[in-house]
Formats: C-alpha cells, sequence, structure tokens
C-alpha cells in the first residue's frame, strides 16, 4: 500500500491518492456508509422517543450536551469509553479469524472477580504488586473464559457463538456465589460485595485529567491489538483463517492452536476491563460488575467492523450515549432503557448497511495514470493534478 | 416455604423438580420448535432470546390493560411473528450475516422491552388459568406441583404436529428443501427467501407464546429479570435434539429439571450453593452441547444450509 500510495501522490495530490488507491477508497466507503449508518440510526432512533411522547431535538441535544458538550460530561464519556474498548476487542479479535464470540459480559465477571481475589489475597505488599497482580488475574481468568469456548469450538465442534453466551451466565452464577457466600463481606448488607481492596490500592487518574487509567489501558490495547493483527506472522496466518480455514489448515498453520491463543488475549482484554472496572471505580466485586459493557462492546465491535484501530473512536461514542443516559431520563423523562433502544437500533441499521458495500461506483478506485514520461520522477506534471481533481463521470 | 416441607419432607425434591421441568420447560419447548422450523429452512435466529422477552412484556401488558391473558398470548405471537419478519428480511439482503442479525435483534428486542415495559413491573395483570390435575391429593404441595397450564397441553400437541407436517406435507417438503439445498430450490421455481420468511415469522410467532407463558404463567410477572438466556438455550436445544420436534420437547423437559433443581433444594432447606444451582441449567447446556457435537463431522439432521451447527 505505501508504494502505490507514493506513486499516487506523486501524480495527483492528495485527493488524487486516495482516489486511485484502492485501500483509501474502501476506507472512504466504510466511513460514509458507517456514519450513513449512524445517522439514519439517530433519525430512527427520534421518530421513536417522538411516538413515546418526547421532543427528538431536546433529546438529541442532552445527548450532546451529557456525552461532549462539557469537560465535565466528555470525561464522563471517555470514562465509560474504556470498558468499551476492551470489551469490543473480545469480539473483534475472534472475528477476524471467523469466529463470533458475544460473552465479553463473562469474561468481564470472571476477570474482574479474579482480579478482586488477586487484590485481597496479597494485604500488606505493596500498591504497585497488588495492581500487578489484580492486572495479571484479570486478564489470565477473562482470556481463560473465552479460550474455553475456542477450545469446545476447535476440539468438539460446539458452536462458540451459544457457548460464550452460556459462559457468561455461569461467570455471573459464579460470581453471585462467591460474595454472597465466601468472599462476602459481612458489613455490605443490602448489596453483597467482597472486601474494599482499599484505596491505596486502586487505580487512579490521568494526571491532569478526572480519568482514570483505564483509558490508557483500552487504547494500548487497541493499538497493539491493531499492530499484532496488521503487522505480525500471527496476524496474517489470522486473516488466513478468517478467509478459509481449510485453506489455512492445508498450508500448515497450526489453526486449532492459532483460534484458542487470539481468544485467550480476547477475552484477557475483556477480562482486564473487569479489573479496571474493580481497580478504578468499585473497589470491590459485586453486582454492579454486570452493567452490560461486554454485549455494548459487541455492538462496538461490529461499528468498528472488526478492526482494532477503528474501536477507539466508536468506543468512545457509544461511551458518550452510555455517558448521556441520565440526562436523557431526567431531563427527557424517558426510562433508562432508552439507551438500549438506540444502541439496539444503532446495531440493527449498522447490518443492514452491509449490503451496500460494493454497490456505489463512487467508491470504486480510479485507474492509476501511467507514470508520467518525465525526466525528472520528484516532480508531478501539472496536467496530471488537474485531471486527478477533474469530476468523474462515474459520481451521478 | 417451611409449612409445605412437613407434608412430603424430601420427597418433594423429585416432585418439585417434575413440576419444574413441566412449568420452566414449556418456554423452551416453545421456543425451541419455533428455533426448530426456522433453523430447518436453513437460517438461525438468534434474535428469539429478544422475541421471548418482547413476547413476555407485551402479553403481560395487554394482560393488564384488557383483561384478557389470551388476548395477551396472541399479541406475544405477534409480535414474535414481526420481529421475524423483520430478522428474515435483513437476512435475505445479500452479505447480511444471520447469526450477526440475531445478536442485534436479541440487543433490540430486550431494550425495547424493558422500555416500552416501564409502566407494567408494578401493576398485576391477569394470569393464565391453570389446569388443576391434583385435585385427587390433599396435599397442598402435591395440587400446586400438579397445577398444569393449559399452553403445556398445547405445546405438547404441537410437537408431533409440527413434526408431522415436516415429514409428510407438501409445505415441509419445501421447507425441508430450502434448508437442505438453497441452489435445488431455487431450480425448482420456489422463493427461497420467501419460505424462509414465513418459517422464521412462524418461529418467531411460537417464541413469542414461550416469552408470553413466562410472564403469564410461571414466574408470572413482567420484570427486567425475567429471561435469562432462555431464549438462546433454546436454539442450543435444538442442535441437541438434532431438529426433531419430538426431540425438543423431550429436551426442553430436561432443561426445565435442571433449571427447577436449585429452587427445589432450597425449598427443603439446602441453601449452600443455592447461586451455583442457578448455574445449573447454563453447565447442562454447555455439558451437552459438548457431548453431542462433533468437530469432524456434520450431526445427523442438520440441514446442509445451516451455519450455527458447523
Amino acid at each position: 500500500m505505501k508504494l502505490e500510495e507514493t506513486r499516487a501522490v506523486g501524480s495527483g495530490g492528495v485527493l488524487g491518492a486516495v482516489r486511485t488507491s484502492a485501500r483509501a477508497m474502501s476506507v472512504v466507503e466504510v466511513l460514509v456508509i458507517r456514519s450513513a449508518a449512524v445517522l439514519v440510526s439517530l433519525a430512527l432512533f427520534g421518530l421513536f422517543v417522538a411516538v413515546a411522547g418526547a421532543d427528538p431535538f431536546d433529546v438529541y441535544y442532552q445527548m450532546y450536551r451529557g456525552s461532549f458538550g462539557s469537560a465535565f460530561s466528555f470525561q464522563n464519556t471517555l470514562q465509560r469509553a474504556a470498558p468499551l474498548m476492551l470489551t469490543a476487542l473480545c469480539t473483534a479479535l475472534p472475528a477476524r479469524l471467523g469466529l463470533i464470540i458475544i460473552g465479553g459480559e463473562g469474561a468481564v465477571v470472571a476477570g474482574g472477580l479474579a482480579a478482586a481475589v488477586a487484590g485481597l489475597a496479597m494485604p500488606g505488599a505493596s500498591p504497585v504488586a497488588i495492581l500487578m497482580a489484580m492486572f495479571v488475574a484479570g486478564f489470565v481468568v477473562g482470556g481463560a473464559w473465552i479460550a474455553l469456548a475456542a477450545g469446545l469450538r476447535v476440539h468438539r465442534g460446539v458452536n462458540e457463538t451459544i457457548s460464550s453466551l452460556l459462559l457468561s451466565y455461569v461467570a455471573i452464577a459464579l460470581m453471585n456465589h462467591f460474595v454472597e457466600g465466601p468472599l462476602r463481606d459481612p458489613t455490605s448488607l443490602n448489596k453483597p460485595s467482597t472486601t474494599q481492596i482499599g484505596t491505596a490500592n486502586m487505580l487512579g487518574s490521568i494526571p491532569g485529567l478526572d480519568v482514570h487509567w483505564g483509558l490508557v489501558y483500552g487504547v494500548v490495547a487497541c493499538l497493539f491489538a491493531y499492530v499484532f493483527m496488521q503487522h505480525t506472522v500471527f496476524g496474517f496466518g489470522a486473516s488466513m483463517i478468517g478467509g478459509n480455514a481449510r485453506a489455512a489448515q492445508l498450508s500448515g498453520l497450526p489453526v486449532k492452536r492459532m483460534i484458542v491463543t487470539a481468544c485467550f488475549l480476547a477475552g484477557g482484554a475483556a477480562g482486564l476491563a473487569g479489573m479496571v472496572e474493580i481497580a478504578a471505580i468499585h473497589g470491590k466485586a459485586n453486582a454492579s460488575l454486570v452493567a452490560g459493557y461486554g454485549y455494548s462492546g459487541i455492538l462496538v465491535a461490529f461499528i468498528a467492523r472488526h478492526n482494532p484501530l477503528a474501536i477507539i473512536p466508536v468506543a468512545i461514542l457509544l461511551g458518550g450515549i452510555g455517558a448521556s443516559s441520565g440526562l436523557i431520563q431526567r431531563i427527557d423523562n424517558l426510562p433508562d432503557a432508552t439507551v438500549s433502544v438506540l444502541q439496539g437500533i444503532l446495531f440493527v441499521v449498522i447490518l443492514a448497511s452491509e449490503t451496500l458495500y460494493g454497490r456505489y461506483k463512487m467508491f470504486e478506485p480510479l485507474p492509476v495514470p501511467p507514470a508520467p514520461p518525465s525526466l525528472d520522477p520528484g516532480v508531478a506534471p501539472i496536467d496530471q493534478v488537474g485531471a486527478a481533481f477533474d469530476p468523474p463521470a462515474v459520481m451521478g | 416455604m417451611d409449612g409445605r416441607v412437613d407434608a412430603l419432607g424430601f420427597w418433594g425434591v423429585p416432585l418439585a423438580v417434575a413440576a419444574g421441568a413441566i412449568r420452566i420447560g414449556t418456554p423452551f419447548l416453545f421456543v425451541s420448535l419455533g428455533e426448530c422450523l426456522t433453523e430447518k429452512s436453513g437460517r438461525v435466529n438468534l434474535g428469539l432470546e429478544g422475541t421471548l422477552v418482547m413476547g413476555a412484556m407485551s402479553a403481560y401488558g395487554v394482560s393488564y390493560l384488557s383483561g384478557s391473558p389470551w388476548l395477551g398470548v396472541l399479541v406475544a405471537g405477534a409480535i414474535g411473528a414481526l420481529l421475524g419478519s423483520l430478522h428474515a428480511w435483513l437476512c435475505s439482503k445479500p452479505r447480511v450475516n444471520d447469526i450477526a442479525v440475531g445478536i442485534a435483534l436479541m440487543l433490540f428486542g430486550t431494550g425495547l422491552a424493558f422500555f416500552l415495559g416501564k409502566p407494567f413491573i408494578k401493576p398485576v395483570a391477569a394470569h393464565l388459568p391453570a389446569i388443576e390435575f391434583g385435585f385427587w391429593s390433599r396435599i397442598e404441595q402435591v395440587r400446586s406441583a400438579m397445577q398444569v397450564n393449559a399452553l403445556f397441553l398445547l405445546g405438547l400437541v404441537l410437537a408431533p404436529l409440527v413434526a408431522w407436517s415436516l415429514k409428510v406435507t407438501r409445505w415441509g417438503l419445501v421447507l425441508r428443501t430450502v434448508g437442505e439445498s438453497a441452489d435445488a430450490a431455487r431450480a425448482m421455481g420456489y422463493d427461497v427467501n420467501r419460505v424462509r420468511l414465513v418459517a422464521t415469522m412462524v418461529g418467531g410467532f411460537l417464541a413469542g407464546i414461550g416469552g408470553s407463558f413466562l410472564s403469564l404463567f410461571y414466574p408470572g410477572s413482567w420484570n427486567e429479570g425475567l429471561s435469562s438466556g432462555q431464549g438462546l438455550m433454546a436454539v442450543a436445544l435444538v442442535i441437541f435434539a438434532r431438529w426433531d420436534p419430538i426431540r425438543c420437547l423431550y429436551a426442553s423437559i430436561l432443561f426445565g429439571a435442571a433449571s427447577a433443581l436449585g429452587p427445589a433444594l432450597q425449598s427443603v432447606g439446602i441453601t449452600s450453593g443455592y447461586y451455583l444451582f442457578n448455574a445449573a441449567p447454563y453447565v447442562v447446556t454447555l455439558a451437552i452441547m459438548t457431548a453431542t457435537s462433533s468437530a469432524t463431522r456434520t450431526l445427523p439432521g442438520q440441514p446442509a444450509e445451516l451455519t450455527v451447527a458447523r
């Protein structure tokens, strides 16, 4: 792609480069169709709240105010985006290998519970050591949770979509068992919880922001996943498996092991989301862990087309929708499920828009102009620059 | 609770499990019969979880507003058919994945049900009547265990009916053809998308009725924690039942029994590990799927167009 791009830039400026590069045009196509789908969803949602008796424009305004309208609300948005980035990876990474995992919620709960247990198991250790232990415990247990679904798939042919969701319910039942029984803090009366890990051991805020370090975890995890899937041998093999698992098998790739590994990393990311929730927000494990981040993460991954880099902005967008929930409830007098309705509409419309890809000629790359017969290859001929800016006939 | 235990002692456990198998199994039965039909046409509808919750909410709301629980059942079915047609319509477009649409409709259905169902959480709606098969007994526990809902009997009739019509009728043959090879069906002049639309709508109708059972009979109220994956477990159950409606009936009762174990043990005072028993139905589902699936061969009875049991 690098080579293609430089050649195009040499011959037609930035726009020409975009128009002639197949890859850049497909990015434009995704951006345009995705944005249109989001706008259509917002319009449908406006219609829905209008029927429910609210003023849609006021709802839009409150959504903006509650998500990006002020420094306070934007920090709230980022705070919610952090776990979404991690849970979205739980669906996006396996999707690269052709698996549909929807059990991120279970990995969040299992990872969070494990992190809380690890934090409580080391009284007297330094806060850094405790946080390290929580990090590792959350990652490993969350990873094991999804790797189990992957293992059942590759070794027994069990459908991973169903098994991962069933495992979520198992994780929630296990957590309830532990916080109601063996790990219960006797002083937690109304809401059974484990003992506090202690304020000294909590994950602090990013300097200068009122946002905890979980955001950095999320962004770094997405960047890491992008490099891992796009620029390593493993990532290349993963794409092969996603394209045609049989062909990958025949070409000698360890398909089963790679699927389980990818799912372990994916579950580990969601487990970290649970660890962040414990270490940065709640300070203890209880039913608050079951906050639906796992399910919203599925939506984030699908909107981002399972691209780890795209997950970051999409998670911020969805985090913003979640952050505005309170204002919509208070000011527009709508129930808390309003956000779920919007998410549901978004999900349906986004999937429906998948059928639009490849239908519009305006997204097709222009043929790359032949290399200019110039003696100085470093300078683009003027007429070629102009040609690249001509409105194409295919636009109409 | 304790007063009832004295009458039967620990014999209450198998009785409660048997009663629970029927009670908890009924929604499984309806959803799995519906999903069985849909999957026979070669498509998977994972959105039945959302359909179940929407059905439960709409049935409860209609029963509360109109006073007629049976009208509620009908409306729940109609809403289910509507959601089913949405699924079928979306999936008929090229490049749209049926599993992904199912997940989307699962989230959409539950979100919509929670939104619209807010006003119905507190009011008490008219319930579906139960048929008293325990009239001969004087023990309260036996009487309550022998209360069987008419919907279960309906399901009992429906299972062989679906099996028969799939096997014998022309309609069933067309449906199975579409599920085995869409190309062959197309070559014979059948509209594949229309057959699947009908199959998914009927499937949604049955799942909606399953949902109405949840809110109008057992547990018998509407709240946001009403369904926890029953719709999805029913999909797993169809695989276990090998796409055979009669086996769906047995499997539903088995799943109901697994779910009833925890509450039954609690009723005789065994409360330790109560939350672990809550995990029992999911673990049983997983164990059954693990035991009956295979990584190397397709399952007998599996429609060839189906992607879920790969």
